[in-house]
Order: structure tokens, then C-alpha cells, then sequence
């Protein structure tokens, strides 16, 4: 620093000279950067879409859609759909329930819950299916008592909507927490010095709050539910007919060389829940 | 954070007493039950059934050879995806970041694509694209011998494919809120932009470079549908750890498939609280 302040004008003209050369180089980098994450982009996520597109409607439209006119795909997207939508209303009860105890509650054992709703994210999917396979399957731990229920958990749909709940625990949770946080509690507590009871503040003051949160939760909850595939191929079998969903289809499918039903089906899903996410974002991006 | 709502619980619970006694108390109630019967419980179940013939035969089912291979294909692929996306993570951010260029809202949007495409979907992508009949797929097996699906380089692609938002996501905010005057001053002292890069740019960068990664690792050590669609259920070659738990689940091999799936949990939570610790102090070192 003193060097430079002993010897201004020398330092000012080398300046102007890195400066330039500097400009050059840096569009030069620049173009190569933008170029060499572009092609990456490309290859890695755009290229691959377009090849499931071109695969699904390689014998074309019609061709395509008269294989996806099977009863099987109809009854596997059918499970798919309200198992989705089933995890969706659990998880948006409790889920958000959860999330409002976290932050407005403390107990004993409150840090070591709030880490352990992240595992989800960190367990294979195969292995939260193999866990409820151990507690509800032959000999399992609960098996005596499901019996003498007399109620199928595992192979059967209640195990695959409990897998699908395992795997999507954090989303919701996760969306609400932070907003909760940031959410002003002096407005709740304005309106019970009202004499608004626990449930209208919470209908009129915190859930309104809670919006984007609850819908980015059940996007990103819906989606994931959509997509799950390991977890119920493990706890329901994929028996065609009862157990299938859209997910195990195309396993299935693959399996028995229905090339253009796999792809026309797993085009459809992607698709499906492309939407629901884009759809969602653009919800949002439209309020704000 | 714990400042904040130390400070909101003692009139809260004032609050909520005048009103509902024990309505604080029912909520607090479902809350847990819904964590311990849908993570604590099975968690809990699978530990004790890995165990349940001791440490030794849990270590006897860990390294016999076919899980020990799979466990350690899974940790290379990881690692090798996990580097390539860093690297090319950060690019993304730096590049999203500080340039401007024609389709650039587009390469923001089609980053997080991966996070909204069932994975099953993503490994039937990569197979119409780089399967042994289609074209390309032919084309690099007869060119360059090298076969894609079927092989570790699936493996890698298809976790690429998955985690390529993490680096970025957790890059650029930081890099977005970088001030920008120390470059300035380095440019002024005459430094050259891969110094200014290294030695400005990357320090503060450290932390979320780091988490991202982390991440990464931890989402591919459990990965399964993209896998088993893309590489195939072969032992020895292509079998991953979570493809293993499958086989051995079906093939009835309880102990093997806990003992496996007890380590898997173990690796991924342990990198998941790491990046989470990270996480918790860069937000406290911002605020």
C-alpha cells in the first residue's frame, strides 16, 4: 500500500494497461465459461428429456397413445394418483401441525426430532420400503397385531401409502418451518387479546400467513409422491392389478420389452409432475 | 433463532393457558406421535434387527464380497459424481451469477428440472439415449469400447443427472451477495482473474461448496430407481448398495439386507448432520 501512494503515476499507467488486456481476457473466459456450462447443461439434462420424448413418440402419436390404452396403465396411474393425494392431505395436517410446534414449542427432545425429520432425505428408498416390510411383513414386529385386525399392510395399498409417507416427511415441514419463523406471532397474539379462540386465529391469522409455504409443501410433496418407486416396490410388489403404480409399470413394462408403453408412460408421469412444479412456481412468481 | 422463540414461549404459553389449557399440550402430542411412528419406529426396528445376532455377524454380513463390493461401487460413483458436479456446480453459479448472455433465465430454469423428474424416469432418459441398441449408445461402444448402461459410467451420469441443482442452489446466493470491491481492489493491485477467483472469490464460497456437496454424496449413497433402470442388478459389476438391500430383501436374506441398509443409514445421516452444522453457522456468520 505505501508503495503504491510513493508512486502514483507509474501505477496509474501500468493500470490502464492491465485493464484493457484484462477486458479482453475476461470476455474471452467469460464466453468460454458460459460455453463450456451451457454444452454441460445440455448434455447432462436437456438432451436426455429430448431423447424420452423422441423414444416415446418414435412410431409416432398414435402409436404411442394406443399404448398407454391398456387397463393396467389406467389402474396403475389410478393408485399413483390417490395415494399421492392421500400422503398430500396427511402430511399437510400433520406436517404443518409438526412444523408449529417446532417453532412455537420447546420440549425435551425438541433439536434431536427436528434433525431426525430430515433422515428421509438421507435413507435409500429401498431401505424405508424394507423397514415397514420388517415391521408389517411375515413375522414381523406389528404382523400379530395387523392380523388380528385383519387389515394387509404390507403387499398391499396401505404399506405402499406409509412408504410414500416416509419418503416425503421432510417436505412439508421444511417449506413451513422458516416461514412460520419469519411470521410476526404479535398478530396471533393481537388476535386472541380480541377474544378470537385458538382455532379462528389459526383459520383466519396463521394459516393465510402459511400460504406459499403449505403450496410449495404440497408441490413438492405431491411431486416426490408421484415419483416414488423404491420404497413401494419393496413394501407392495408390484403385483399388477392391485399393487402397480404408475412407477412400478414401467419397471414392469421395461421388463417385458413394452418399449413404447415404458416410455409413453414414464413421458406422461415426467410430465405430470413437471407441471405440478412448474405450475406452482409460476403461482408464485405471478403474487409476487 | 433459539433467541427468538425463547423469548415468544413464556407469553405464548400465557396465552394459550387462558384459552386452551390443553391444547398446547394435544398439539405437542400429535406432533411426536407422527415423528416417532413414522421415523422413529421403523428406524429403531431396522438397528435392532441388523444387530440382532451380534456386531460380529453384522461385520460378517457387511464384507462378504458381494455387499462389500457394492458398498464400495456405490462410494466411488459417489465420489467420482460428486467431484465432476462441484466443479461444474460452481461454474454454473459463477456463470449464472455474473454474466449475462442470451438464454440464461433458460439455463436457470432447466438446473432444477432433475428435482421435479421421478428418478425412474430420469434412468429410462439415459437408456433410450445411451442403450446398446440405440445409436449413440452403439456408436461408443463400437468407437471407444465403452458401454454406458450396464456400466459404472450410468451409474455416474444418472447421479449427475440428480443432484446437478445442489452445488448450484447452495452456490449462488452466496456468490450473489459477494461484495464486490475487494475484486475491484485485487483487479487495481494488479492480480489476474484466476488469482482474484482463488484467492477473493472461492474463501467465502468454502462453506456452501462444501454443504452442496455433501449433499450430493448423500443423495446418491441410497439412490435406487434411476440405478436398477440404468445399470442393472448384476453382482459384482453394477450391483450398488441400495440395488443389493433390494436383491437380498427379495432373496430373503434379512440379516444381510439390515447389516447393508444400517450402513448405508449411517453414511448418508452422518454427511446430512455435517452439512446441516455447516449450514446452521454460514447463516450465522451472514446474519
Amino acid at each position: 500500500m505505501t508503495v503504491t501512494s510513493s508512486s502514483p503515476s507509474y501505477q496509474k499507467v501500468e493500470n490502464s494497461q492491465a485493464t484493457w488486456t484484462d477486458k479482453v481476457r475476461r470476455k474471452w473466459t467469460g464466453w468460454l465459461l458460459i460455453t463450456l456450462v451451457f454444452g454441460y447443461v445440455v448434455f447432462l439434462i436437456v438432451i436426455p428429456i429430448l431423447s424420452l420424448i423422441l423414444g416415446a413418440l418414435k412410431d409416432g402419436i398414435g402409436a404411442s397413445l394406443s399404448s398407454l390404452n391398456q387397463p393396467a396403465i389406467a389402474a396403475a396411474f389410478w393408485n399413483t394418483l390417490w395415494i399421492s393425494l392421500l400422503v398430500v392431505v396427511i402430511h399437510g395436517v400433520f406436517g404443518t401441525i409438526t412444523a408449529w410446534v417446532f417453532v412455537r414449542d420447546r420440549f425435551p427432545g425438541h433439536d434431536l426430532l427436528n434433525a431426525l425429520v430430515d433422515m428421509p432425505f438421507a435413507i435409500s428408498p429401498v431401505v424405508a420400503g424394507y423397514m415397514l416390510l420388517l415391521l408389517f411383513g411375515r413375522g414381523g414386529m406389528l404382523a400379530p397385531l395387523i392380523d388380528s385386525l385383519g387389515i394387509q399392510v404390507a403387499f398391499a395399498l396401505p404399506g405402499m401409502v406409509l412408504a410414500t409417507l416416509f419418503v416425503t416427511l421432510p417436505f412439508m415441514i421444511r417449506e413451513l418451518i422458516p416461514v412460520l419463523e419469519s411470521f410476526d406471532i404479535k398478530q396471533e397474539k393481537a388476535s386472541f387479546t380480541l377474544g378470537a379462540s385458538g382455532w379462528q386465529t389459526f383459520w383466519r391469522i396463521t394459516l393465510p400467513a402459511l400460504r406459499w409455504g403449505l403450496i410449495y409443501g404440497i408441490t413438492l410433496t405431491f411431486a416426490r409422491a408421484l415419483g416414488e418407486f423404491g420404497a413401494v416396490l419393496v413394501i407392495g410388489g408390484g403385483v399388477q392389478g392391485r399393487t402397480e403404480t404408475a412407477t412400478l409399470f414401467i419397471y414392469r413394462a421395461l421388463d417385458e420389452r413394452q418399449y413404447i408403453a415404458a416410455y409413453s408412460t414414464a413421458l406422461l408421469l415426467g410430465l405430470f409432475s413437471l407441471l405440478l412444479v412448474v405450475g406452482s412456481d409460476w403461482l408464485r412468481r405471478k403474487e409476487h | 433463532m433459539t433467541t427468538s422463540s425463547e423469548t415468544t414461549i413464556p407469553s405464548g404459553k400465557t396465552e394459550q393457558k387462558r384459552t386452551h389449557p390443553w391444547g398446547r399440550w394435544a398439539l405437542r402430542l400429535i406432533a411426536i406421535s407422527y415423528l416417532v411412528v413414522l421415523l422413529v419406529i421403523p428406524l429403531l426396528v431396522i438397528l435392532q434387527d441388523a444387530l440382532r445376532e451380534g456386531l460380529g455377524e453384522f461385520w460378517r454380513q457387511v464384507t462378504l464380497p458381494p455387499a462389500s463390493y457394492a458398498l464400495k461401487l456405490t462410494l466411488w460413483t459417489a465420489a467420482v459424481m460428486t467431484i465432476i458436479n462441484t466443479v461444474m456446480g460452481i461454474l454454473t453459479a459463477f456463470v449464472l451469477v455474473r454474466y449475462e448472455f442470451p438464454g440464461k433465465r433458460f439455463l436457470n430454469g432447466v438446473i432444477d428440472l432433475p428435482l421435479a423428474i421421478p428418478t425412474l424416469v430420469t434412468g429410462v432418459m439415459l437408456v433410450i439415449l445411451f442403450g446398446p441398441q440405440q445409436a449413440l449408445g452403439a456408436w461408443l461402444k463400437e468407437k471407444f469400447d465403452l458401454s454406458i448402461i450396464f456400466a459404472p459410467p450410468g451409474i455416474i451420469l444418472a447421479l449427475l443427472f440428480l443432484t446437478m441443482p445442489f452445488v448450484v442452489r447452495s452456490v449462488q446466493p452466496v456468490l450473489m451477495h459477494l461484495d464486490r470491491a475487494q475484486e475491484h481492489a485485487a483487479s487495481t493491485l494488479g492480480a489476474g482473474g484466476w488469482t482474484i477467483f482463488r484467492r477473493i472469490i472461492l474463501p467465502p464460497l468454502t462453506l456452501p461448496i462444501i454443504t452442496g456437496a455433501l449433499l450430493c454424496f448423500a443423495r446418491a449413497i441410497g439412490e435406487f430407481g434411476s440405478i436398477v433402470i440404468v445399470a442393472g442388478n448384476i453382482p459384482f459389476r453394477t450391483q450398488t448398495a441400495a440395488v443389493y438391500v433390494f436383491g437380498e430383501v427379495e432373496s430373503e436374506n434379512r440379516l444381510g439386507a439390515s447389516a447393508v441398509s444400517i450402513v448405508m443409514i449411517t453414511i448418508a445421516l452422518g454427511l446430512l448432520l455435517i452439512a446441516n452444522f455447516l449450514r446452521l453457522r454460514s447463516n450465522k456468520e451472514s446474519t
